[in-house]
């Protein structure tokens, strides 16, 4: 299946389309469908019109444009941008605009991509539904009354919209995967150290990765290649060359072993329509030739609780910097601790504070065994148990998300509700190792359903050989 | 003030002691670290805490950290990185990276010159702050309108070098952070500078009565810039203490502020709440884990030091290794001179003597001076042989020390020679014949009347005697001649 | 269309056979609740992150703090001290860089971006509490 990254970048490169062409197409779905959506903090024309000129100027000088000439690509809006506003979609942070460029920002630009924007997500990256931003909701594009998930709900809608070919997110505990279920659209979660996270702005750093949204689970993967590989200013940014997240696509699953986990299809409060969706999704690759079986992960019903013990924590801390000191929003106070306070608790959302408070309380004096050590066991059991399953299996298979988009302010209400959104997706996080979520058709209310392919740590080659098989299969209309 | 505390009470001490180390760049980036640059200008996204930035480690700072580690004897170990949580504007991130429950280097000691091992419980890698300028107020903080932030030292590589609570009364203290800075100086972590802030000293100050061994409550003193401030500091604090306990009242555990201006130490005011630094593995880096070969590398490149060129010295030089003139000519790196005279055959202890008292005197005058080692050794070879007297030598010396060149050049060029000793003993004859009412008197048991004769041997010599040799002819002419004075 | 192989699952032993299971059931937790937070403890946690609540968020706050606390008391009640935390997925050591100068920022790039400036500085409120 030909995805319009790869079709895109085809044509400039050999001069059939303009990359300026390109980008006032989508530039026009933009200002046509954009307002309804919100996909956008900013929408970043000028700089993509200059990016689209250059990248048109090297084709017509016999330049290589990079692998990725032309291609629109939005940029969730927690990526360091040099010289255009970033906000994490907080008040917080309103009118920063970074002095540097985020690794991945650079090596994008450098491959010839084309950034049309800075996309909406939940205050950093801090929800499920893209709702806790301070900008206002993000709506799904499949039905504009319901929630893109989140928290990179703006990059998930803006190419489900085509607004853009491909984007990044970053996902802690499924904040690419579960809004790419919920908009029907491939993202993917890299293995933790894959890609650089320098530029990304914290929230839970031992979770953090940033993967890309695209159309196809090859567009997925060719915008992977380009963001990969090792960066000497992240220090947990893994050594070596790394295989092709794209070298083993079209190879088919004949022969593979995969295996289905039972406790998370199981989860509570999972949809009935989405669970059916899984197991087409296994008897699909099982006739394709996979061997698949049910397998027991059985330390994963632990990793939400672990989940919002140690993300919390780390992003109390990672939190702390707002301070209205050196960038960003300051309130008056009539001392520093009263500037801090009124600065924080004005610049903040509920999530936010509620998150921060929560960590701040699993981290203090007295607390710190009982909730983030005991967590950092979990995450020790949680290792072994995939270690365990991927002795006998190449890829393991569940669902992304236990619904379809639900109903914007559905669960703002109730914040542990928005949580358990994450089950099937959190313990990818805790482990480090890459997971992708693939559209497979739909739900009973007519909206995509993703279904979720994780891997051992590296095996993205053979996580996309998988979930381009899926791809294949799932069923009509499946995709947007 | 007394060096080791009010009478009847031991002063119980522990010192903090935070280097800075003397790298090109800070601890996680790239920008320089230098003292005393324009507000604001060696700052990154990194060092400036800027959302989205990332530490990466550098590997100089921890090579400077193992040789300190390595220098005060301490086992170096795996360490994780912590964030210390708290908020305060000199911080960029409001938390510290720094090494918490396992310290890169643990449970050493350090020799002190008069021989005593204090332990160090710690020596941890973590960042300096940035700095804070209070404004209004008289530059007090309390009193300040409003302070401004340099982030420049944000990010600077510190090792805090912890004791344990091994120093008795002032003057150890004193002598516990000079030779430290001493050590660090050697292995070149340090420029040593404390009124640069390279070297910021905290101290915990405790009480007892003489005798006891129970600790007492102790308190933490901040704000000492000198060695002189450490002393007054630890001295006023102690008495503080004793005046605390002898009124019947507590010691409450607390940081006190040195106050330079008042010679007081004051309670520090700070929120109502107390700290709670949450301190949690920094995700952002990954252990520290020096390899054996490092380590080896490290002890095997470390120069030799004070304590072993005490050793040295006081070998060489028969004096003892806690004497003052041993420690004084290590502590102003002139021990090479004295080893020079020993390994030439020349007196080593002589040589000792005329550095620690005359060299030493011309560089605390000069501030610095060069001695060519040749020359000195030929110099104290012939005082050692009496072609010089002790006096003419130190002429020499003082020469040699402004000018430079061949002792005995200088010595004919100034005319000293010694007189032979057949010249000393018909000098000594003709001034005993000179004045026999004198001589009488000594020989009759008046001894202050050696100091007549001497002088008289002086004067006629124009200063060309050796006066220790006329004082011992002089004495043997008295058993000889005279009647016994006892 | 239901997958037979789905129901009931295997759960692979530590030995490596697989014996047949309850589902689990993610999120649930039969053993000790932890003690539900406090007001109290809600308030000390917002003053200690620097967040001012009124009366009527920390009666929030600590209703829904402490009904994410009780679903983590699943994991407060594991006996797992034996198990070693994992605080890195991957356990790298010692990337270090070399101690050379890099570029820095602009001073006045930087100090654009501070909401108040004085004698190329950041200026702030005065300071009530010395650095700890």
């Amino acid at each position: 299946m030909t995805g319009p990254v790869e079709a895109i970048a085809r044509a400039v490169r050999q001069g059939e389309v303009r990359a300026v062409e390109v980008l006032a197409e989508h530039l026009g779905r933009i200002a046509r469908t954009e307002p309804d959506v919100h996909a956008f903090n900013l929408v970043t024309s000028d700089v993509a019109g200059r990016q689209a000129e250059e990248v048109d100027r090297a084709v017509a000088e016999g330049r290589d444009p990079g692998p990725l000439a032309g291609v629109p690509v939005a940029l969730k809006d927690l990526l360091c941008t040099r010289g255009v506003p970033t906000t994490c979609s907080s008040r917080v942070l309103e009118g920063w605009v970074p002095p540097y460029d985020a690794t991945v920002v650079t090596r994008l630009a450098e491959a010839g991509a084309v950034f049309v924007g800075k996309t909406n997500m939940d205050e950093f990256a801090m929800g499920s539904s893209t709702e806790h931003s301070a900008f206002g909701p993000t709506r799904n594009p499949h039905d504009l009354s319901r929630v893109p998930g989140g928290s990179s709900g703006g990059s998930a809608a803006a190419v489900a919209a085509g607004f853009a070919a491909a984007s990044l997110g970053s996902d802690t505990g499924g904040s690419i995967r579960q809004p790419a279920a919920l908009c029907g659209v491939v993202g993917a979660k890299p293995t933790y150290g894959l890609v650089s996270r320098y530029g990304l702005v914290a929230f839970a750093s031992s979770l953090d990765q940033i993967g890309p949204f695209a159309l196809t689970v090859a567009d997925a993967a060719m915008v992977l290649d380009v963001i990969s590989g090792h960066d000497e200013r992240d220090s947990t940014s893994l050594p070596g060359a790394q295989p092709s997240a794209s070298s083993r696509l079209g190879r088919g699953v004949a022969g593979l072993r995969v295996g289905v986990i039972a406790e998370l299809v199981g989860a509570d409060g999972m949809a009935p329509d989405v669970a059916a969706r899984v197991e087409e999704a296994a008897a699909a690759l099982s006739a394709a030739g996979a061997r698949v079986e049910p397998v027991s992960v059985p330390s994963v019903r632990y990793g939400l609780s672990a989940y919002y013990m140690i993300a919390p924590a780390e992003a109390s801390s990672n939190l702390a910097r707002y301070d209205g000191v050196r960038y960003g929003l300051r309130k008056p106070g009539a001392d520093i601790t009263e500037m801090y306070t009124a600065t924080r608790s004005a610049g903040f959302g509920a999530e936010v504070k509620r998150r921060v408070m929560l960590g701040t309380y699993a981290l203090s004096a007295g607390y710190y065994d009982a909730y983030y050590g005991k967590a950092q066991r979990v995450r020790t059991l949680i290792i072994r148990d995939f270690e365990d399953a991927y002795r006998s299996y190449d890829v393991l298979l569940s669902p992304t998300a236990p619904t379809t988009a639900f109903e914007l302010g559905a669960k703002t209400a109730d914040p542990l509700t928005m949580y358990l959104n994450d089950v099937c997706t959190i313990p990818s996080n805790l482990a480090g190792h890459p997971a992708v979520s693939v559209p497979f058709g739909r739900g009973t209310d007519g909206l995509p359903i993703g279904v979720q392919v994780l891997a051992p740590a590296l095996g993205e080659p053979v996580m996309f050989q998988v979930a381009e098989a899926l791809e294949a299969a799932a069923p009509t209309g499946g995709a947007a | 003030m007394s060096g080791t505390g009010p009478e009847g009470w031991e002063v119980v001490i522990g010192l903090e002691v935070h280097c800075e180390l003397r790298t090109r760049t800070k601890l996680f980036c790239g920008c320089p670290n230098v003292f005393g640059d324009e507000p604001n200008t060696n700052v990154c996204p990194v060092c400036l805490g800027l959302p989205g930035s990332l530490p990466v480690l550098n590997r100089e700072a921890v090579e400077l950290a193992l040789r300190i580690g390595r220098a005060l004897h301490c086992r170096v170990q795996s360490s994780v990185f912590h964030r210390k949580n708290y908020f305060y504007p000199d911080m960029p991130k409001d938390f510290q990276i720094s090494q918490y429950d396992v310290p890169v280097n643990a449970d050493g000691w350090l020799e002190l010159p008069s021989g005593k091992r204090v332990g160090i419980e710690r020596a941890h890698m973590e960042e300096d702050t940035g700095k804070t300028t209070h404004v209004g107020g008289g530059g007090r903080i309390h009193e300040a309108t409003f302070s401004l932030v340099d982030y420049n030292r944000a990010g600077v590589p510190l090792v805090e070098i912890v004791s344990a609570p091994d120093l008795r009364g002032a003057d150890e203290a004193r002598e516990y952070v000079e030779e430290l800075r001493a050590v660090l100086v050697a292995t070149g972590a340090s420029d040593g500078k404390m009124e640069e802030g390279s070297l910021r000293v905290d101290c915990n100050v405790s009480v007892r009565p003489e005798g006891t061994t129970e600790l007492g409550t102790r308190c933490e003193i901040k704000n000492m810039n000198s060695l002189r401030s450490l002393s007054r500091a630890v001295a006023y604090e102690a008495a503080r203490q004793v005046e605390v306990l002898t009124s019947g009242a507590r010691v409450v555990q607390e940081t006190r502020h040195w106050d330079e201006a008042d010679g007081r130490t004051h309670a520090m005011r700070s929120k109502e709440e107390a700290f709670d630094y949450r301190y949690f593995p920094e995700p952002d880096l990954v252990t520290l884990s020096p390899s054996d070969e490092w380590i080896s590398a490290v002890e095997a490149a470390l120069p030799v030091l004070p304590a072993e060129r005490r050793r040295r010295v006081a070998e060489a030089s028969g004096e003892a290794p806690g004497s003052e003139a041993v420690s004084t000519v290590v502590r102003l790196d002139l021990d090479d001179l004295v080893m020079a005279a020993s390994s030439a055959g020349a007196d080593a202890g002589l040589a000792l003597r005329r550095l620690a008292n005359e060299v030493a005197g011309a560089l605390a005058d000069a501030g610095r001076v060069s001695l060519d080692p040749a020359a000195f050794v030929e110099l104290v070879r012939m005082e050692q042989d009496g072609e010089l007297t002790p006096a003419q030598a130190r002429r020499v010396l003082k020469e040699l020390v402004a000018v430079g060149g061949a002792p005995r050049d200088i010595a004919g060029r100034l005319g000293l020679r010694s007189l032979g000793s057949d010249q000393l003993s018909s000098v000594v004859e003709q001034v005993v014949t000179d004045n026999p009412r004198e001589w009488e008197r000594f020989a009759g048991g008046d001894d202050k009347l050696v100091g007549f004769f001497v002088g008289k041997v002086k004067a006629a010599t124009g200063g060309n005697a050796d006066l220790r040799a006329a004082t011992e002819l002089l004495r043997g002419r008295r058993s000889q001649s005279g009647p016994s004075t006892t | 269309m239901r997958v037979a192989y789905l129901d009931p699952p295997l759960e692979r032993s530590p030995g490596g056979g697989c014996r047949r299971v309850d589902r689990g059931r993610p999120g649930r937790y039969d053993g000790r609740v932890a003690q539900p937070i406090s007001e109290d403890e809600v308030a000390h946690v917002a003053r200690l992150a620097r967040l001012e609540l009124s009366q009527a968020e920390l009666e929030q706050y600590t209703s829904q703090l402490a009904q994410v606390l009780e679903h983590a008391a699943d994991i407060e009640a594991l006996e797992i001290e034996g198990v070693p935390p994992t605080a890195h997925p991957f356990p790298l050591v010692n990337v270090l860089r070399e101690d050379v100068p890099r570029p820095c920022l602009d001073r006045d790039e930087v100090l654009a971006q501070a909401p108040d400036v004085d004698q190329d500085r950041f200026r702030i409120p005065r300071i009530l509490g010395e650095a700890p």
